[in-house]
Order: C-alpha cells, then sequence, then structure tokens
C-alpha cells in the first residue's frame, strides 16, 4: 500500500497517544515548583489547542496566553482600509489569500466591497495572480501580499516571475510580519511592571522555521530566560511540545527545542531566504492590531523595485489617517497573557465572528475567534 | 443588517439566519412559517409544500448537475416531512447564448430523477434574459407531497431520541468545491446529490418511530444539528469520531482548510429516532447504495440546551457551532 495523504495526519490525531502525552506532563507538572504560563505564538497553535479542547487535559499549574502569530488578525485597520480603497477603482483586480476577505477596517471588509462591485479574488497560491493577469490584460492586477516567513517567499517568487517575464500589469501591497521582533515585543514590554507580560515559556511557529530555521528563536533562551519549543500542528504535536516545556522546568533547564523534526531544522530553507532577501528589506516599523506598533516587525519591497509597489503606485489615493481600536476592547491585554477574551464586556455580546471589533475576534485562528468558536469546556 | 448583501447571507449559516429572519419571516410571519421546517405542512396535515432554487457552478459536476439537483432538493424537502413528493413545479431563466443540448441534458436529468421520486411536474415557466443578467441558467422547482407520516418536526426532538447520519458527509460540497475553476485538484469524489425518499418510504413502511429529520443542505450537519437543538431547545452530544467521513472528503478538508461538518450535502440526511428503534433504522439504512457508512453519531441531553458538544475520543469537549460566513480557507 502506497502513502495516503492521511498518514500525514490520522497518528498526529490518535486519541490513545493525546491521552498518554496527558498522563505524562500530569506527572511531571507535579514537580514544577511554580506555575507555567505558555504562549503559542502562531494562530495555527491556538486553533488547534481549542478545537481539540487541549487546556481540559492540562493540570491546573499550566496555562496558555494565546499569541499574535494571526497575520489576518494582527491586520490593523489602516491597511485593511488601503485594500478597500485600491479594490474599488475601476481598473483593479484586488487578489488576496482566504479569510482577509471578512476582515473589517474603517470603511468595512473586502468583501462589503466585493458586495459593492469591487472585483476582489482569492487564491490559494499568489501564482494564481499570473492567470488573473493574463486573461485581464487591461486590469491592475493588486496582490494584497500578508503572512509571516511562510508565505513571504511565495510573494517573493511571484515578484521574481513578474520581472522575469516583464509582465506589465501586477502589483503589490505588502504586509509581510516577522515572528521574533513580535515576540521581543511581548516580552519586553518596558519598565512598567503591570505591561510586564507573564510569559514562561513559548511554543514557537514551525512553519516559519521551515523557512527562516529554528535559529531565529535562539534569542529567548539565551538572553530572555526564556524557553522555546519549536511545535507542530497536530493535537500529538502540541501535547509533546508541552511535555518538552514542561520537562525544561522539572529539569532546570532554558534551550530551544524542536518538536517538529519532521520539517524544521536549525538553517530553515535558504533559498526561501535568499529570495526574500532580494526584494525585501526590513520597514522600520509596522502597525499590529492589539499591540501597536513594532520596530522591525513588517517588510517591504526594496528600493529598486518601487515600481511595483502599490503603495508608492498609488499614494496619493491611499489614505494615511492614524485609526484607533475599539475603546472597549482588551486585544492587547491578552495577547499579552494579561486576560481572557470572556473576561472582556464586549467578547461575545458586540463582538462575533460575524462582526468583529477586536482583532482576536477576526479569524478562526484569534484567540477571542477561537473562544467563540469552540467554547472552553472543561 | 448590513447595508448591502454579502454572499454570506446565503451560506445556510448565521448570516443567512439573520436575513431570513430580518427580512422575510418579519414581512410573512404566520403560523405555519414559524415552525421553520423542511417544508410546510399545510391542507389540515395533508400536504407538504416546499420550494427551492438552484444556481449551482459548474452546472455539470462528478455524480450529478443542476437539472438532477433542482429535483432532489426540493424532493427531498418534502421527503424529509414524511411525505411523498407528487407534483412540482419547474421555472427556468436561462441567459442568452445558452445551449440547446446543455438544456437538454439538463431536462433529461430532472425527467429521471422525477420517476426515482413518482412525482410529476404539472406546471411551470421559462426566462430568457439577456447576457451577464444570470450565470447560464437558474432553476427554481416548487413541489407538493403527501404526507404518509404526520407528526415529524424539528421542534419535537427530546432526550428518548438518537442521532443518525445516513451515509458519509461533506461529498457534495467537497466536490463542488474541487470543480471549481482555480483549484487544481483530481479526485474521484463524486456529489452524494440523490432521492431521499426511497429511504425515508422504507423507514416509514417499517413503522419506525421517526421524531424529526433533514437533509444536511448548506451549512451541513452542523447547521442541522445547530437548527435542531436551538428549535427543540436540547443539547445534542456528538462523539466526533463517530462522524462518517470518507478519506477524500477529509483530505481535500485537509489541503483546502475547511471542516467536513461544514459543507453542503444533497443526499445526506440525519435523522432524529426513538433509541428503541434506531437499531433498525441502521439495519434499513444499510440496505441503500450508498448507505454503508449509516451510523448512530450522537445524543441528546440537557447539559447545554440550544447547543451541540462534540465528545472528542480523547476525553474532551468543545462546542461545534452554527457555521458562519463564506466558506474561505484559512491561509495557513
Amino acid at each position: 500500500m502506497g502513502l495516503e495523504l492521511k498518514n500525514l495526519y490520522d497518528d498526529f490525531r490518535d486519541g490513545d497517544t493525546i491521552k498518554a502525552y496527558a498522563k505524562i506532563i500530569k506527572e511531571d507538572a507535579k514537580k514544577l515548583k511554580n506555575p507555567i504560563n505558555i504562549m503559542e505564538v502562531c494562530g495555527g497553535h491556538t486553533h488547534t489547542i481549542m478545537k481539540y479542547g487541549i487546556p481540559q487535559l492540562l493540570p491546573e499549574n499550566i496555562k496558555f496566553i494565546h499569541g499574535p502569530g494571526c497575520p489576518v488578525c494582527i491586520m490593523p485597520k489602516e491597511r485593511i482600509d488601503h485594500a478597500y480603497v485600491l479594490s474599488m477603482q475601476k481598473d483593479v483586480i484586488l487578489v488576496t489569500l482566504g479569510d482577509m476577505i471578512k476582515v473589517p477596517g474603517s470603511k468595512g471588509s473586502l468583501q462589503d466591497a466585493r458586495a459593492k462591485g469591487a472585483d476582489v479574488r482569492f487564491v490559494y497560491s499568489p501564482m494564481d495572480c499570473l492567470k488573473i493577469a493574463k486573461e485581464n490584460p487591461d486590469k491592475k492586477i493588486i496582490f494584497f501580499a500578508i503572512g509571516f516567513e511562510t508565505t513571504t517567499p511565495m510573494t517573493a517568487v511571484l515578484l521574481d516571475t513578474v520581472i522575469k517575464k516583464e509582465i506589465q500589469n501586477i502589483y503589490f501591497h505588502i504586509n509581510h510580519v516577522t515572528v521574533p521582533e513580535a515576540m521581543k515585543a511581548l516580552v519586553d514590554s518596558g519598565d512598567d511592571d503591570s505591561a510586564k507580560s507573564n510569559i514562561d515559556a513559548f511554543l514557537g511557529p514551525s512553519h516559519v522555521s521551515v523557512i527562516s530555521g529554528s535559529k531565529i528563536y535562539e534569542e529567548f533562551p539565551r538572553y530572555y530566560n526564556i524557553p522555546v519549543v519549536v511545535a507542530g500542528f497536530e493535537p500529538v504535536d502540541v501535547m509533546q511540545s508541552i511535555s518538552m516545556v514542561v520537562k525544561q522546568f522539572v529539569e532546570n533547564r532554558c534551550e530551544l527545542e524542536v518538536q517538529y523534526k519532521r520539517l524544521v531544522n536549525y538553517d530553515g530553507n535558504k533559498k526561501a531566504q535568499e529570495m526574500i532577501d532580494k526584494y525585501f528589506q526590513k520597514a522600520s516599523v509596522f502597525k499590529w492590531r492589539g499591540i501597536g506598533n513594532i520596530a522591525n516587525s513588517g517588510l517591504e519591497l526594496r528600493e529598486g523595485y518601487k515600481n511595483y509597489d502599490a503603495e508608492s503606485v498609488y499614494k496619493d489615493i491611499l489614505p494615511l489617517e492614524e485609526i484607533q481600536d475599539h475603546k472597549l476592547c482588551i486585544c492587547g491585554d491578552i495577547l499579552r497573557g494579561m486576560a481572557n477574551p470572556p473576561e472582556c464586556t464586549i467578547f461575545g455580546t458586540s463582538c462575533k465572528p460575524t462582526s468583529p471589533i477586536g482583532s482576536c475576534m477576526v479569524s478562526s485562528e484569534g484567540a477571542c475567534a477561537a473562544y467563540y468558536k469552540y467554547g472552553n469546556l472543561i | 443588517m448590513n447595508t448591502n448583501i454579502s454572499l454570506a447571507c446565503g451560506n445556510g449559516g448565521e448570516e443567512n439566519n439573520e436575513l431570513i429572519s430580518k427580512v422575510f419571516y418579519k414581512a410573512f410571519k404566520n403560523e405555519i412559517l414559524d415552525r421553520g421546517e423542511d417544508a410546510a405542512i399545510i391542507h389540515n396535515g395533508e400536504l407538504a409544500f416546499s420550494t427551492d432554487s438552484f444556481t449551482v457552478s459548474p452546472l455539470f459536476f462528478p455524480g450529478a448537475n443542476i437539472g438532477k439537483l433542482a429535483i432532489c432538493g426540493t424532493c427531498n424537502d418534502l421527503a424529509m416531512m414524511g411525505a411523498k413528493p407528487k407534483y412540482l413545479t419547474c421555472s427556468v431563466i436561462i441567459e442568452e447564448g445558452f445551449e440547446t443540448s446543455e438544456l437538454e441534458k439538463i431536462v433529461q436529468s430532472m425527467k429521471k430523477e422525477l420517476e426515482v421520486n413518482g412525482a410529476i411536474v404539472v406546471s411551470g415557466d421559462t426566462k430568457v434574459v439577456p447576457r451577464g443578467s444570470v450565470d447560464k441558467i437558474f432553476i427554481n422547482t416548487t413541489g407538493i407531497g403527501e404526507v404518509l407520516k404526520d407528526g415529524i418536526s424539528s421542534n419535537n426532538i427530546t432526550e428518548d431520541d438518537l442521532i443518525i447520519v445516513n451515509r458519509d458527509i461533506g461529498c457534495h460540497g467537497a466536490t463542488i468545491f474541487v470543480a471549481r475553476e482555480g483549484i487544481e485538484m483530481s479526485s474521484s469524489l463524486e456529489s452524494d446529490c440523490e432521492s431521499l425518499f426511497p429511504q425515508v418510504k422504507a423507514l416509514i413502511d417499517a413503522g419506525l418511530k421517526i421524531t424529526a429529520m433533514r437533509d444536511a443542505t448548506r451549512g451541513g450537519l452542523s447547521a442541522v444539528l445547530n437548527e435542531w437543538s436551538k428549535q427543540s431547545n436540547i443539547c445534542i452530544e456528538v462523539q466526533e469520531d463517530k462522524i462518517p467521513i470518507s478519506d477524500e472528503v477529509s483530505g481535500i478538508c485537509e489541503m483546502l482548510g475547511f471542516e467536513a461538518m461544514t459543507l453542503a450535502n444533497e443526499g445526506t440526511f440525519v435523522l432524529a429516532i426513538k433509541k428503541e428503534d434506531a437499531d433498525r433504522a441502521i439495519e434499513i439504512l444499510k440496505t441503500f447504495t450508498n448507505g454503508a457508512r449509516a451510523t448512530i453519531i450522537g445524543k441528546v441531553t440537557d447539559s447545554y440546551p440550544k447547543k451541540v458538544i462534540l465528545n472528542s475520543s480523547w476525553g474532551t469537549k468543545r462546542f461545534l457551532d452554527t457555521p458562519s460566513g463564506e466558506l474561505l480557507p484559512r491561509i495557513c
């Protein structure tokens, strides 16, 4: 019998294995001196944790803090407004990935723009833009590029192809962000003790590390005394990773470890890194919805490629004013581990997945949406 | 309500429910409509009455086409109320330039499916509109059925019932997604599109105590269970690993980021039946071509009224929510 698709995930969702890890964690956790808060940085992990009910399997002294690693959730209204305005141009087809379409900006979501006549499309692969551009030679295709290190190489390859094939009608609106800077911002919340994070350990986003290597998290155990386990996304992966974190505390270690060894190595995908480096440079600042400005956390196209940059080509029509997050929304506190979604006064009332106000309610990978969708039943 | 209707308003889930209740129910309010059944029961409980419009793209897809779908859809809604489909109307809106040969193929499929149900089309309407006014062809069918077993209702489910699904779920939704332009994937998967009356008739003929039936169309299994939990004010607890899902469907869900429980079906129904008759119902359903995986998936409790709970094989619980939003893939 050959390899089937289900072989890639079936064993990693096996009930008996999950139960066995729960037992190991419970035993080891008895030896912990203090309770530990583990931040799963990536929205994919939040989704897994809530979908598979993992908190219900853990002892009292192990808690999760749900991190900011959902590229859809952290997109600030200012950037969504850019996409909205661009999509409403008569000769523009705005292309983006998946559930970006439903995120509300101050003018509405891209779904709303489409209902008003804008041509908005979602694709699985940025390379699909090539086909759209070919079929619509009289239109300008703007790829609204989002995502962490995981999706950046695909944007780079699209730009590389556009340049090599001399395609005249594809532009880029770049919203790529990088993970380590956000992690640092969360643990480095300044001298004010009240804003200090409660993070004792990280589950590291592993698809990011497939591209960038596990090395990007080295500084956390080294300089911040926070252990990191780079974790896979299936429930068995997450359970094993939690067990590895607990063991580090019990054995008094503070290290960078990789659980997701089937895909992650120390150096990552060098070819992808070269592609990113060729076309992108660090932007001085990117505003994260719910957290605020984080220095060096965004990417922008290098100087030589500004004629492909929609922000530069359309600079005269793009709104510049800053938009505040909703006053009652506590996403910022949730992302720092200082509050849980149900503690928010608008959670589940005026802020719901169908009408999200805060960033964490926007995508199913956000903490609030995951709580709302799956409940937190114990 | 938003100022403009979005695609999410037709998703069979939360936004769809909001549109229906705030616009249509509000205007048309009456006792029969308020019962919120698959088909209205009229004429002293003797007749079932239902309508449905079909706009599927692509028109032809593995396992069926829009014609077969248009007959199955309406007949299944009647069958779900314990009625035998008898008389249908057929209205078509055709885009200028549509190929006659394709129309004939569609109508032939309709004819064949009417025979399966023992129903006839007794009235119809045809409109041709300028290019661009509709996407190729839209079909509406309305049907009247004769109630064979009365008292079937989504409002009457209690803790004495067990919840059954008649086959593996999600085939139609997954097939349509794969067949759509832009998703370059090949698969042997076929839509489950099928008339359900023969299965319903077999259950009725066996004298089983059926409480409720609903075909899991838009919004899938998840929508049906959530609607029932609210209509009957009950908690439905489902054993997640009991839900039959084919490897093809779970593979497609895996790659595209969907949940099989929210994918549409066109020949899959959920049955609430008194506990003592559940095993017999499974035996009967298994005798049908696609019924090999008919199974009891859950029970009714009072733990979280108006909610659906999924129990995992490793002892955790979570809500299964009403699907919301446009069916969109997650990005990573």
